[in-house]
């Protein structure tokens, strides 16, 4: 293929001279792709992810789950450049060890989300490119979900979707787990049975209309006796 | 302002007025920066191959824009004369301009020359077109089909390029396919065999670019006619939701109603000279 750029207007090549140093710029983050979902209930919380980790049009791997355990209780689902989520929780855990040794006694939810986000605003000036969302029960046996940006702002939240299906999939959980827009209905409160049938369907609908989510989706469930897993395919295309 | 497009004929060619406005606009200040809209892509896998009686063609079916699917059933496989078929990668308003021009001008040609065709002269007509707009049409085109002189298999690249080939594969995962298309492409094939090495090419593709999906169409081309076969076959993939998210009457609150009652004032038949009205 031969650049116009090249041609002058009678038609020869035009003569080559130096522009001066040209800038090509390195990015440090990539993007990886992969959508990252959180539901908590009155004595229940769910994390769920897809397990497609993608770069550009090309798939690195079809089983690399977004949700790493953190106690026994806590679950958090990281999405965006995989490297830092790698990092990231390499941090989590080694903090929470610390805190395990000096306190005798593991960090609760609340405890976890307060850390992480110093730990974040730390790097305000070269952030984190990650997306989280920890989802656990609190003190009182409750499902808390606590949903952050890349520098550390956080709020706890009923439910929250993050990573790249994230605004497909945040106005659904709006009108079936906060009855938003609608009016009318009986609103009964989330059972766990139905929650993860909602997660299911929400995340099939996903990979229908986005490219990063696919391959398999990784639900953990988190109550009192301990944390369930559940693995269930997606579109693979 | 639509009066102005009737009264003035527009100019041919691209317009490049606004390029200045849009440079102001997208590097404005930090709060009002703009993005510019963005085509949508095909970001597909197309093949082809050449076999004892004819062409195949194939194709997948989803149309991307940027990281959203923007159609799951898109036809990328477009007519362009009885005996000429084209599979069309890049950006789609692109491929389906350009190849409903070219099936035009071919049909013009047809009627009155009496005569199909032929390939070469498709493939003439779309250089000399995308090498005159110098890359700016983004179309990425597998044309195949049989004329007098035999079966054919060419591609035409964005900036006028052409490559006669037996065997093909283009767009985003023309990477995949290819590997199949090599591994397994041998001369004079029967059509069982060509049906499943385009099929199997177009699955590589579905499967490792996240820019191609769904389903795989196929398009058979001999000296005695078309077969195009939309879906070849269907995506594995339908998953059944679990719950029913239907909506009763009454859940989208009604703030006001007017009800016009429509009166019938005047009727009037009037007699049209069309062709084949009784």
């Amino acid at each position: 293929m031969i650049s116009a750029r090249a041609y002058g207007d009678n038609g020869k090549m035009k003569e080559y001279h130096y522009t001066g140093p040209v800038e090509h710029k390195f990015s440090p983050y990539a993007f990886n792709g992969g959508t990252v979902l959180a539901v908590a209930g009155e004595d229940f919380a769910l994390v769920a992810s897809d397990t497609r980790l993608s770069e550009g049009y090309s798939i690195h791997s079809r089983d690399s789950p977004k949700c790493y355990k953190l106690t026994d209780t806590t679950v958090i689902g990281c999405s965006g450049f995989h490297g830092d989520c790698l990092t990231l929780t390499k941090i989590i855990e080694a903090r929470l060890k610390m805190y395990k040794h000096s306190n005798n006694k593991s960090m609760t939810s609340g405890a976890i989300a307060a850390m992480l986000s110093t730990i974040l605003y730390g790097k305000r000036f070269f952030p984190y490119y990650v997306y989280n969302i920890i989802g656990g029960l609190d003190e009182e046996g409750r499902g808390a979900v606590y949903s952050f940006d890349p520098v550390g702002s956080y709020q706890r939240d009923t439910y929250k979707a993050g990573g790249s299906a994230s605004a497909m999939l945040q106005p659904l959980l709006d009108n079936q787990i906060g009855f938003k827009n609608m009016e009318n209905v009986e609103q009964l409160p989330l059972t766990l049975e139905k929650a993860v049938q909602l997660v299911k369907d929400v995340f099939i609908s996903a990979a229908e209309r986005d490219v990063y989510t696919g391959d398999a989706l990784k639900i953990c469930i988190i109550t009192k006796e301990g944390i369930r897993e559940e693995i269930v395919p997606l579109r693979k295309d | 302002m639509a009066l102005s497009n009737v009264l003035e004929p527009a100019v041919s060619g691209f317009n490049f007025e606004n390029s200045t406005r849009n440079i102001v606009l997208e590097n404005g200040s930090e709060e009002g920066k703009i993005k510019a809209p963005k085509p949508m892509k095909t970001g597909t896998t197309i093949a082809g191959v050449v076999y004892k009686d004819g062409v195949v063609l194939g194709a997948d079916t989803r149309a991307t824009s940027e990281e959203v699917v923007a159609d799951k059933m898109c036809a990328k496989i477009h007519y362009i004369a009885p005996n000429i078929y084209c599979c069309g990668a890049g950006t789609a308003a692109d491929t389906e301009k350009t190849t409903d021009m070219l099936s035009s001008n071919l049909t013009i040609f047809s009627m009155n020359s009496g005569r199909n065709p032929r390939v070469v002269m498709a493939v003439n007509i779309l250089q000399d077109m995308l090498f005159r707009y110098r890359g700016m049409i983004g179309a990425h085109l597998i044309l195949g089909g049989v004329d007098c002189t035999g079966s054919h298999l060419y591609t035409v690249g964005p900036y006028g390029s052409m490559d006669k080939v037996p065997y093909l594969a283009m767009g985003s995962g023309k990477l995949p396919a290819l590997g199949i298309l090599e591994d397994r492409f041998k001369g004079n094939m029967d059509l069982e065999e060509a049906k499943a090495l385009v099929s199997d090419a177009i699955h590589a593709g579905i499967m490792s670019d996240l820019g191609s999906g769904n389903n795989i169409d196929l398009c058979v081309i001999t000296k005695e006619g078309v077969d195009y076969i939309r879906p070849h076959r269907e995506s594995l993939y339908n998953y059944k939701r679990q719950a029913k998210y239907k909506y009763k009457p009454g859940t989208t609150p009604v703030l006001t109603k007017t009800v016009n009652q429509l009166e019938l004032v005047h009727e009037t038949v009037q007699m049209m000279e069309t062709a084949g009205s009784s």
